[in-house]
């Protein structure tokens, strides 16, 4: 099906985005504390400093807001669950690993505007009484981490860190701490024995990290952009955020649309627009082809088709569509794109960040490669298929953690959308697909037509 | 890695044990140990420091030695095997001295459907080297990296953990042309390239001091803004991106390194396979990158 642009009205881009974090990254030195604070930085933090931990726990609860990381566990319920009262130390650490195939959108957002994140530490560690907070960036991302070692420095500079923050008796301290390369570190068990100087392999829960996190002590991990989306809905109100997004998805988040699209980059909406919505009014895919598949939320979510450019993407809507919503990153692919070769691909992805410590995703995601490479090359038959699928039926929700379910994901929808695809590669004896044409630079050698 | 294989095919040896690992030099010594204790001071825990310790030791020597483990070990009052599980569990801790500049193709499905593919094959004729391969003069190394939270850029190539977006064939030649010959090197997002023991340092958490490093390359990428400027009804976003076509970048080097027919073309075959150092007998084993 094509895409032909037919925005009226209601469908206008003014209408549908709502930029909020992304609202002034165009402005020069949009990540300094200066034009931070011309953008109402810092206002949210005095609001929330002015109300009692407790309050401000309910008032977050009360604002809907779930987080952006991909599970969309409801924010407030998280700090909630930290005990008070308990004499030991309480830790924030927001987990900045952003590492899921397809997802972009934190590694932007702390690179144009780092005090958004900061600003919502603070925030966070006054409501769960905690005076020691880390962000775990991947490490791969150097840029970004200059802009949050710079931000951190202004910050404590302006005393919105350090000892008794805007003189109301909080005491912070902020640590960044830069990954070394494992996906897996994205999990927040895991991430937690990695700030702790080990490998990063998820942990059993429970005990749950409210309970038993960081050194044993109870810790709130939250995704750099649930955080960074605290200030707002302190400083505008929880009657606005609710404004935007549905009941049990209220709020505006950033959706991150790439590849085979005309303009691929961040668009910032409120929960429930459409992949219909953000092509229309982008461009649509790149001339003269059309959508063949997508992921809702990063190569972890099962994949969609052209069948679902009208399926709400907030939580229940994707859900109920039979995927889910992550992290928001559409990675689109057209005609040109063979399902095989991508699935492939991401299961060798899988396979190489697979943690080996429980055995049906190191041993699961590895025969899953072999069974693949086998097919994309004409060399499979046609009982591998449900082979494939059996051994995906045997590492979801059989693994330690969702780094295993998400290795199932791709195989199951794309087996459930594209079995003919996999038959051709195996009847033809080879893949039917030119690569070539698949290339950002394709169409400027010769015309495809679609 | 405490014994060295028997050459005596009779029964099993165990070897000698392998002598411990060289001290550093006493100034090396006393200046990590300052930059150490500083990392140490920022963690309720010391152990927490054991991450930015093995990015402190890398910046020393390109990539982490026994003597930079052992040192690690000393430091935090763990035993050298703790800290080789942990070095050898992150593809960041190199573990072999390798170039100036780490040259890395996404090769994660969405930049290798868009061009990675391509590139990292093209790269791989062009400097003569396999994946984790370093060139003659020592400048670069090359290898294909996972997914680098870009996906709106792709395809992306990142150097020394700077961004390089929208790359060609063409553009990610040139670039490391660029880099062999010396040329200062700017990346389409981040600041004006240092060398990877430089880029370790600021990893192991100790800010960026060249002046104007912070602001280099603009507040945000062309992509990040795209939405932005949709909003507030500016119009034509076609000329708010990279160029697709490859703009002034394309030249001929554009071109498929090959022209893959159906019937050649090894498609996933031909990049990520090769991850397997561990066991050299067993290449196709797509396990994690370690042992020595």
């Amino acid at each position: 099906m094509t895409l032909a642009a037919e925005i009226d009205n209601d469908t206008s881009p003014e209408k549908l985005l709502a930029p909020v974090l992304s609202a002034f990254w165009d402005e020069d030195k949009s990540w300094s504390l200066d034009v931070y604070r011309r953008h109402d930085g810092y206002e949210g933090l005095r609001k929330a400093l002015a109300m009692s931990p407790d309050d401000l726990i309910a008032y977050v609860k009360d604002s809907g807001l779930r987080g952006r990381g991909g599970a969309g566990f409801p924010t407030g319920m998280k700090w909630q669950f930290i005990p008070q009262g308990d004499g030991k130390p309480h830790y924030l650490v927001v987990n900045a690993d952003e590492s899921e195939p397809g997802t972009c959108k934190d590694i932007p957002l702390l690179f144009a505007n780092p005090h958004s994140l900061i600003e919502g530490i603070v925030i966070a560690c006054y409501a769960i009484r905690s005076s020691h907070a880390f962000i775990y960036l991947r490490g791969e991302v150097v840029p970004v981490l200059r802009r949050l070692h710079e931000a951190v420095r202004e910050a404590y500079a302006a005393g919105y860190l350090g000892e008794n923050v805007l003189g109301s008796g909080l005491n912070l301290e902020l640590t960044v701490h830069a990954g070394a390369g494992a996906y897996i570190c994205g999990e927040e068990t895991a991430l937690l024995d990695s700030l702790e100087g080990r490998r990063g392999q998820p942990r059993l829960r429970p005990p749950f990290p409210a309970v038993a996190g960081l050194y044993a002590c109870p810790t709130v991990v939250n995704n750099v952009e649930s955080i960074a989306s605290v200030p707002a809905i302190l400083n505008r109100g929880k009657d606005w955020f609710k404004s935007m997004g549905s009941e049990k998805s209220p709020g505006f988040t950033l959706y991150s649309l790439s590849g085979h699209v005309t303009n691929p980059g961040q668009y910032e909406a409120p929960l429930g627009i459409t992949l219909r919505q953000l092509l229309d009014m982008s461009g649509g895919m790149r001339p003269g082809h059309r959508l063949k598949f997508w992921t809702p939320g990063g190569s972890s979510t099962p994949m969609f088709t052209d069948e679902h450019l009208d399926v709400p993407l907030d939580y229940e809507g994707v859900g109920a569509a039979g995927s889910m919503l992550g992290t928001k990153a559409l990675q689109c692919f057209d005609e040109t794109t063979c399902v095989v070769r991508a699935v492939t691909r991401w299961t060798e992805f899988y396979a190489h960040e697979s943690c080996g410590k429980c055995t049906p995703c190191r041993e699961g995601t590895y025969w899953l490669v072999q069974l693949l490479r086998d097919i994309e090359a004409g060399k499979g038959s046609m009982t591998d298929l449900d082979k494939l699928n059996d051994i995906a039926d045997n590492i979801n929700g059989k693994s330690f953690c969702a780094l295993g379910d998400g290795a199932a994901s791709p195989i199951f929808s794309s087996l459930k959308y594209f079995r003919e695809e996999y038959e051709q590669h195996i009847t033809g004896k080879g893949c039917p697909f030119d690569p070539a044409k698949s290339t950002a630079w394709a169409d400027q050698r010769t015309e495809v037509n679609a | 890695m405490t014994t060295t294989p028997s050459e005596q095919g009779q029964g099993v040896s165990l070897g000698m044990p392998q002598l411990p690992a060289p001290d550093y030099p006493d100034d090396v010594r006393a200046r990590l140990e300052t930059d150490a204790r500083e990392i140490i001071a920022r963690y309720p825990g010391s152990r927490s420091a054991l991450l930015p310790l093995l990015h402190l030791v890398q910046s020393e020597e390109g990539h982490v030695t026994r003597t930079g483990m052992q040192f690690c070990a000393d430091m935090l009052g763990l035993t050298t095997a703790e800290v080789t599980a942990v070095a050898t569990f992150y593809t960041m801790y190199r573990r072999k001295p390798s170039g100036d500049y780490q040259v890395g193709v996404c090769t994660n499905t969405l930049c290798a459907v868009m061009g990675g593919d391509a590139i990292f094959e093209a790269l791989q004729e062009h400097l003569g080297v396999g994946n984790g391969g370093t060139t003659d003069d020592g400048k670069v190394t090359l290898e294909h990296i996972e997914c680098n939270a870009a996906c709106d850029f792709a395809p992306v190539v990142m150097v020394n953990w700077e961004f390089f977006d929208n790359q060609t064939v063409g553009s990610a030649k040139r670039l490391v042309d660029d880099l062999r010959a010396g040329a200062q090197v700017e990346p389409t997002r981040g600041a004006p390239l240092c060398t990877y023991k430089e880029t370790a340092r600021i990893l192991a958490g100790f800010p960026d001091e060249r002046p104007g490093a912070v602001e280099a390359s603009g507040s945000a990428g062309p992509a990040s803004l795209i939405g932005l400027r949709l909003a507030r009804g500016e119009a034509a976003p076609a000329r708010v991106v990279h160029p697709r076509d490859g703009g002034p970048q394309r030249d001929a080097g554009d071109a498929p390194p090959h022209d893959a027919s159906p019937a050649e073309h090894l498609s996933s075959h031909d990049a990520p396979q090769d991850t397997s150092s561990s066991d050299p007998a067993h290449p196709a084993g797509p396990v994690a990158e370690e042992g020595e």
